[in-house]
């Protein structure tokens, strides 16, 4: 576990500084730990496991700039997938399925599961209610792999807009989801 | 859209985050915060006319050492509930030191006092409003703490908004000095550790509403 935190660690490091490649891995790598730690949790609501583990996806992103270097990374993650998890309970107030107490202070991400079940909800679907103004930063920037520049030569924008649209369409996103979409 | 959609969404056209510029954008709105107290206690109370000849008692200056140290420590325990998975640590602690020590200075002060003299070290002549307009000034800054705060990632959301209430609790403190004219240490350990706590219990009864996402 060790060597993994610390494999982990690098790559997000490397992602925060702009290292697209690294960042991709992170996110890869992150995806089967968490699917582990929330399918353990949730055996009750196994067609829900999916949707959270895209749920804490998208909060590592968009909560990328709070992770604390000097910090263990599990720890970060695991108050973030906590959380999420949490919030996922609450919204369905069925304290009932936990099965495991939330409060253990040493959580480590230590499983790895592999195995991607579909999600019930679908993002893509969720990203076409976005205004204009996040939608197509996104789609041009993140779906179509355009860059900020050309982005804005195309849509008018400027390059600030381009990426506050992404920043707010993200934030937007993770709302949505959150607010039982 | 499936997991390694989402991934790949997440990982293109990735821009570096600059925390730098984050800490910067949420300090000028502590700064806004603090600015607003400001304004508030010099119109709505006036800064106290003998504020010159204050400036020189080393009196004057524990009260605002206590103010200070109660909000900064407050404050780290802000900046570390902000980020999920930090442990406080000592910040509590840091915390509630200024205030024993400021509850042991009053023990001290009125132990030497003759009876008479005792009620007027803890009553001053504004124990009946320094709470609540500690707890005044203090709004500008509460609602700057939370802004910035939500700008963060709190997952404990109730001790965050406790900790962002006791912040601003310690900074309206320290603004309010200017207008106050009270110096004694028991009065301050009754009436301005009451005023802080005003917006503490405030944070801690709607931060989990206001800090959520």
């Amino acid at each position: 576990m060790q060597s993994n935190e610390e494999h982990l660690r690098g790559l997000l490091l490397r992602g925060l500084a702009g290292d697209a490649v690294a960042y991709r891995a992170f996110l890869q790598d992150l995806t089967a730990h968490l699917r582990a730690f929330l399918r353990k949790r949730l055996t009750r609501l196994p067609d829900e496991v999916e949707d959270l583990v895209q749920e804490s996806l998208l909060a590592v992103h968009n909560q990328r700039h709070t992770y604390d270097p000097s910090q263990p990374l599990t720890a970060w993650v695991v108050a973030l997938a906590r959380y999420k998890l949490i919030d996922l309970l609450r919204r369905r107030s069925r304290q009932d399925v936990l099965n495991d107490p939330l409060d253990e202070d040493n959580e480590q991400l230590l499983a790895v599961d592999g195995e991607a079940a579909e999600a019930q909800r679908d993002l893509a679907k969720l990203l076409e209610t976005l205004p204009e103004r996040q939608r197509t930063p996104i789609v041009c920037v993140k779906l179509e792999g355009l860059s900020v520049a050309e982005t804005a030569q195309r849509t008018g924008m400027s390059e600030s807009a381009v990426k506050v649209g992404i920043h707010r369409g993200l934030k937007a996103l993770a709302a949505r989801i959150r607010s039982g979409a | 859209m499936k997991t390694d959609e989402l991934i790949n969404l997440l990982s293109t056209g990735l821009e570096p985050v600059d925390k730098p510029a984050r800490i910067r954008h949420a300090s000028a709105g502590l700064v806004l915060g603090l600015g607003a107290a400001a304004l508030l206690m010099a119109v709505a109370l006036g800064i106290q006319p003998d504020l010159a000849y204050k400036l020189q008692l080393p009196q004057f200056w524990l009260r605002e050492a206590f103010c200070t140290a109660v909000g900064l420590a407050a404050l780290l325990c802000v900046w570390r509930l902000a980020h999920p998975g930090t442990h406080l640590g000592f910040a509590p602690a840091a915390v509630l030191a200024p205030v024993a020590l400021m509850w042991l200075a009053a023990a001290y002060v009125l132990q030497g006092a003759t009876p008479e003299h005792r009620a007027e070290l803890l009553m001053g002549h504004t124990a009946r409003v320094c709470s609540l307009l500690i707890a005044l000034v203090s709004t500008p800054v509460f609602a700057a703490v939370i802004w910035a705060m939500r700008r963060y990632a709190p997952t404990r959301l109730r001790l965050a908004g406790t900790a962002a209430g006791l912040a601003s609790g310690g900074v309206g403190a320290l603004v309010y000095t200017l207008h106050c004219p009270e110096l004694a240490p028991p009065f301050l350990a009754v009436w301005y550790v009451l005023g802080m706590l005003i917006p503490t219990a405030c944070g801690a009864l709607f931060g989990p509403r206001l800090l959520r996402w």
